[in-house]
């Protein structure tokens, strides 16, 4: 031995030397400690002397795994000390791989060799070792290129290693699909006998198989059953019973026959585990057994009743999993459900939380809500908001079918937004607007709730409520005709307070307080029509009495002119302290309102309230409040002129002076109360296709037209019409250079031909741009069809009232909610299996079903065969359709199927060599296929006799077998 | 299936992990140290079971050490409770009467009677005896 590395190893460092010195280093200290720790580790680690290596590397793994020091650049040293011939250094080594080794590691193709050579070792401990490498770090090439010697350890003589060798599969399996075909016979026969170790890890594997595509294991539901019927062992009883709950949804004649056993299971046993597995199977697969649902409840009750804290979560977590269709089971266990609301535990408490609203129903939802908010309000932030949201989102459920009273719920609404950790505004904001369309009857109220949120400045401050605050502002706006006093919500609106809210609701409140602006003014011209009709003496009175607020008015609006309309200049002058001026001024117009009379001069001083906030904001830096900002102060200049006219000359000119004003406001009063109701997800397909509208046409139209301009770029953006499969594929820079090269007059030309023809999708082409009343509104025939529909839901809801069979009595009516008859979900989007998924159910339905199939096939006449295949055949292009989509590289030619299906005939062939000798003897010999053969042990004896008597229509390759358990 | 089993003490440090998931390390601190925050302020009248993003983790505590093991959300919370303390029971056992430190200087034999216990995910073995025994034989090799 080199002296050198003598010295090394003498006074190298152990272990315990580095445990030890971390420990005792201040934390300030430590970093440095280690850092020289690892110096140390690398200049060891290239000794050649294998015990200095590997003690070395032994550091750098607990450094890594404690310290987090990186050790990626030591994966090669890890692989010397496993090629080491001491158990002692491939001990260490083998540590190192499976805790720093990834799929990203360079060196990982290198230990192929060195763990088949191990998985080969006489020695069952390096066995052990390669076994759990593999486990941990198995990649797509090492699965594929050890699969066979993991294979051939399935069958080891010794326990310890099989049941290894089993673990590992599911890893082999999972990188490797191909794997199936070596390895599932083995894992089959494994599941032989019922209480060995390797059972349990068989079924540990299946349980985890079965979790990702259970159907492919359907026909293996004879083989659980007797574990589950044989098995002592509750760690596999639990994992059988987890299992049988993936497969009982997908065949129903499997649950008659699982209800005894489980049940009995569930009498007998003394593990709590088992019984609570027993429970959630039952309570989850086999809701239509009454006695088996009983007898969980009973074994619920009994959790609910222990002091641990887990078992009675366990329990109301069952119970909660039951609620959906056993309402009673929660109602019988009420007193606990309440009492563990105000458990200490945070989980106890959530689960029961979810129980009393999954109780609450039209009669009691009132008195639940009312006792949850109180609840709220004394709880910790955290659960606080867990109880608004469960009283929002069970109110809120198929379109809030439980409530009757929406004056109530909306007012619940308001209540719930002033809890001061209410972090909900999101959901809030969504039902007031949601309700606000959908139920008339409620408005007023709605508004009133509205009203009182916007008013109260204190709620600007909370930013989560921001988002409900627009919800308000945009309710306000929307709803002002049923407002007792729209000059309050105006200066709500406009007050200074609403700087600290985001740009976007700020945009919100401005479009509101514009709304009622125009409210507030077309409501005064048509009293004015009416009263210009009626007496004149009202008006000279009128006059006299309010000459004060009129004198303040006009100063505003005369100070305003003096200054110009320049917001640079307003900002320092009128921001704020105006207001509270309109506001002083406007403390008489409640009464005002009262009267439902508004004043020339009320409208006034609104104009100029408006004018004087809104004025600062046209220099906004953010667009949409400058736009917003720019657009009001337009249209108040333009009506302005007329309305601060003094009064005398009013008097003389009414008709002329504020006829254009009026005509103004009406046209954009008609575009605000234009109500837009909602519209289902599916409206867009049922609109006709205009018979005009011929999309091809169009684009050879547009063909010629670029024709001149070169093709796109490969890279250039296209549109894709979705809808008619045509794809319409033409660049930016196409468009950028048709505009360039026709000549304008063309084009617009082109533009007023269309026009002519299409002149109902135009807007009217007035000069002020105003929507006017004739525009189509969006979904009109659908919108009366609804209402209809909505009347008919509602009787059918109330006939199906969920608890209490006694309809609740209530004082008024529940109002309308509009609903669109084929529900507003989002399309589902289904999910696209992955494609390791599919692949490997694809191979575990070839050796499970093909096999059977083959050899039903080699029995039958040829017709019934090339039947078989066919299927066979599609279900493969089923699955190179989904490689399709998901893989890039692959070739989407159609040789690949082919090449896929020899390899299965190839298999097939084997087979049905093999099942020759069934077709002579009874169907009773048969050693390749023994999972297959054992699956007709159980099921098979009635069906071979089928099969003899009428062989052409059995082709039992699909799931639908007969009954498994016979 | 188990995604992670965790030994760490009531400051944060972990004194074991393991992974049944490949995670990357910035990614393993992360998670321990959420897992740290979510178990150590819990009080011992509370269930041994907390949501863990889309999992749950089942812990027990012993002494001042947390045994935290990660779970799918559909697997049994006794079960995996009853093998936390087989596994407790087993150090105890192998390490006569097992303290911190005992994990601390021997983390290695500790991984060794973990890979025992535990392959790929799923429970191996439920004996104590055969691990133990195992064990022992494993200890004579060296």
């Amino acid at each position: 031995m080199a002296s050198p590395s003598l010295m090394e190893t003498l006074f190298q460092r152990g272990l315990d030397d580095i445990i030890k010195g971390v420990r005792h280093q201040q934390s300030s200290t430590e970093s440095i400690f280690i850092s020289r720790v690892i110096e140390e580790i690398r200049r060891e680690i290239k000794s050649t002397d294998l015990q200095t290596k590997s003690t070395a590397l032994q550091k750098l793994t607990y450094l890594n795994s404690i310290h987090f020091i990186d050790m990626s650049w030591a994966s090669f040293h890890a692989i010397e000390c496993i090629s080491s011939p001491a158990f002692s250094h491939k001990k260490i080594g083998y540590l190192a791989i499976s805790q720093s080794f990834s799929e990203s590691t360079p060196v990982i193709l290198l230990i192929s060799n060195q763990l088949r050579k191990d998985l080969k070792s006489g020695n069952e401990f390096e066995v052990s070792l390669a076994l759990d490498c593999l486990s941990r770090i198995g990649t797509v090439d090492l699965c594929r290129d050890l699969a066979s010697e993991v294979f051939i350890l399935m069958s080891s003589s010794k326990v310890f290693i099989r049941k290894k060798a089993i673990g590992v599969v599911l890893r082999l399996f999972e990188k490797y699909p191909d794997a199936v075909r070596v390895c599932f016979k083995k894992l089959v026969e494994s599941l032989e006998g019922s209480d060995s170790p390797i059972v349990s890890a068989v079924v540990g594997v299946f349980c985890e198989l079965s979790a990702k595509d259970p159907r492919s294991y359907l026909p293996l539901a004879p083989e659980f059953y007797r574990i589950l019927v044989d098995s002592k062992n509750n760690w596999v009883l639990i994992k059988v019973l987890k299992i049988f709950v993936k497969l009982a949804p997908l065949e129903p004649r499997l649950a008659k026959r699982l209800v005894e056993p489980i049940c009995d299971h569930m009498r007998k046993t003394g593990a709590k585990s088992l019984v609570f597995e027993c429970i959630r199977t039952v309570v989850t697969s086999f809701t239509e057994y009454e006695s088996a649902m009983k007898l969980a409840a009973a074994k619920i009750r009994e959790f609910l009743m222990e002091d641990d804290p887990n078992l009675k979560y366990l329990g109301l977590h069952a119970i909660s999993i039951m609620a959906p269709k056993h309402l009673w089971a929660v109602l019988e266990n009420k007193d606990v459900v309440i009492q563990s609301l105000s458990d200490e535990d945070p989980n106890i408490k959530l689960e029961s939380l979810r129980l009393v609203m999954a109780m609450a129903s039209e009669s009691n939802l009132m008195e639940t809500c009312r006792v949850l908010v109180n609840y709220a309000l004394k709880s910790d932030p955290d659960f606080c908001n867990e109880i608004l949201g469960s009283i929002l989102s069970t109110c809120c459920q198929n379109v809030y079918e439980v409530i009757i009273d929406f004056d109530w719920y909306v007012s619940l609404l308001g209540e719930m937004s002033r809890i001061p950790n209410c972090k909900k505004g999101e959901e809030i904001e969504n039902q007031l607007i949601d309700i606000g369309m959908r139920v008339k009857d409620v408005r007023p109220e709605l508004v009133r709730i509205a009203r009182d949120l916007l008013i109260d400045p204190a709620l600007l401050g909370n930013p989560f409520l921001h988002r409900l605050l627009s919800a308000a502002a945009w309710v306000c706006g929307e709803y002002v005709e049923f407002s007792r006093n729209p000059v309050e919500l105006m200066e709500a609106l406009l007050q200074p307070r609403t700087s600290l809210l985001p740009s976007s609701i700020r945009t919100v409140y401005m479009q509101s307080a514009f709304k009622i602006l125009i409210f507030c003014m077309h409501s005064y011209f048509l009293q004015k029509e009416d009263m210009t009709s009626e007496v004149s003496d009202l008006a000279s009175k009128r006059e006299c009495s309010e000459s004060s607020d009129l004198a303040t008015g006009k100063a505003l609006v005369q100070s305003d002119q003096d200054e110009g309309f320049n917001p640079r200049e307003s900002n320092q002058s009128f921001e704020y302290p105006s207001v509270v001026d309109t506001g002083d001024g406007q403390s008489s117009t409640p009464t005002f309102m009262e009267k439902k009379s508004l004043m020339h001069e009320s409208i006034v001083n609104l104009l100029n309230l408006m004018e004087l906030v809104l004025s600062p904001l046209s220099g906004s830096l953010d667009v949409e409040i400058q736009e917003r900002a720019c657009n009001v102060l337009g249209f108040i200049e333009l009506v302005q002129q007329e309305f601060s006219n003094p009064l005398i000359q009013k008097e003389a000119n009414l008709d002329r002076e504020e006829v254009i004003a009026s005509r103004v406001v009406e046209w954009v009063h008609d575009g605000f109360t234009e109500e837009l109701g909602p519209v289902s997800v599916t409206a867009q397909d049922r609109v006709p296709i205009p018979d005009e509208l011929v999309l091809k046409e169009n684009l050879t139209d547009l063909e010629a037209i670029c024709g001149g301009v070169e093709l796109p770029a490969p890279g250039s953006f296209s549109l894709t019409s979705p809808y008619y499969g045509e794809s319409a594929v033409f660049s930016v820079s196409n468009l950028q250079a048709e505009e360039d090269s026709e000549p304008s007059t063309e084009s617009t030309s082109l533009l007023t031909e269309h026009r002519k023809r299409h002149e109902l999708y135009y807007l009217p082409s007035e000069k002020n741009k105003i929507p006017a009343n004739d525009y189509p509104p969006a979904n009109d025939p659908s919108s009366s069809i609804n209402t209809n529909d909505a009347t008919e839901d509602l009787v059918k809801l109330a006939d199906q009232s969920l608890v209490s069979k006694r309809k609740p009595n209530h004082a008024k009516p529940r109002p309308v909610v509009v609903k669109l008859e084929e529900g507003e979900a989002a399309p589902v989007v289904s999910k696209k299996p992955e494609l390791k998924d599919d692949l490997l159910s694809g191979a575990i339905h070839d050796i499970l079903l093909g096999n059977e199939a083959k050899a039903a096939s080699s029995q039958s006449n040829p017709f019934d065969k090339s039947s078989s295949k066919r299927k066979g055949k599609a279900k493969h292009v089923d699955l190179l359709d989904s490689k399709e989509n998901l893989a890039v590289g692959e070739q989407p030619n159609h040789e690949n199927p082919s090449s896929r299906r020899s390899k299965h005939r190839g298999d097939g062939k084997q087979k049905s060599k093999k099942s020759k000798g069934k077709k002579n003897g009874d169907g009773r010999e048969d050693d390749g296929e023994k999972e297959s053969q054992k699956i007709r042990d159980h099921h098979g004896r009635h069906k071979s006799r089928q099969r003899a008597d009428a062989p052409i229509n059995v082709v039992p390759q699909t799931p639908d077998i007969p009954d498994y358990l016979l | 299936m188990i995604r992670f089993i965790l030994l760490q003490n009531r400051q944060g440090k972990t004194r074991l992990a393991k992974y049944y998931v490949p995670l990357e390390d910035s990614e393993k601190h992360k998670v321990e140290y959420e897992v740290h925050r979510l178990v150590v302020n819990r009080d011992s009248k509370f269930t041994n079971f907390v949501e863990f993003r889309t999992h749950k983790v089942i812990y027990r505590r012993y002494a001042g050490l947390f045994f935290s093991l990660c779970v799918d959300i559909t697997d049994n919370e006794l079960a995996y409770l009853e093998c936390i303390h087989l596994f407790v029971e087993i150090l105890d056992h192998f390490f006569s009467n097992v303290c911190e430190l005992d994990l601390v200087f021997n983390f290695h034999k500790v991984y060794l009677i973990l890979d025992e216990f535990i392959l790929a995910g799923e429970l191996q073995e439920t004996s104590k005896r055969a691990i133990i025994e195992r064990m022992g034989e494993l200890e004579k090799l060296e």
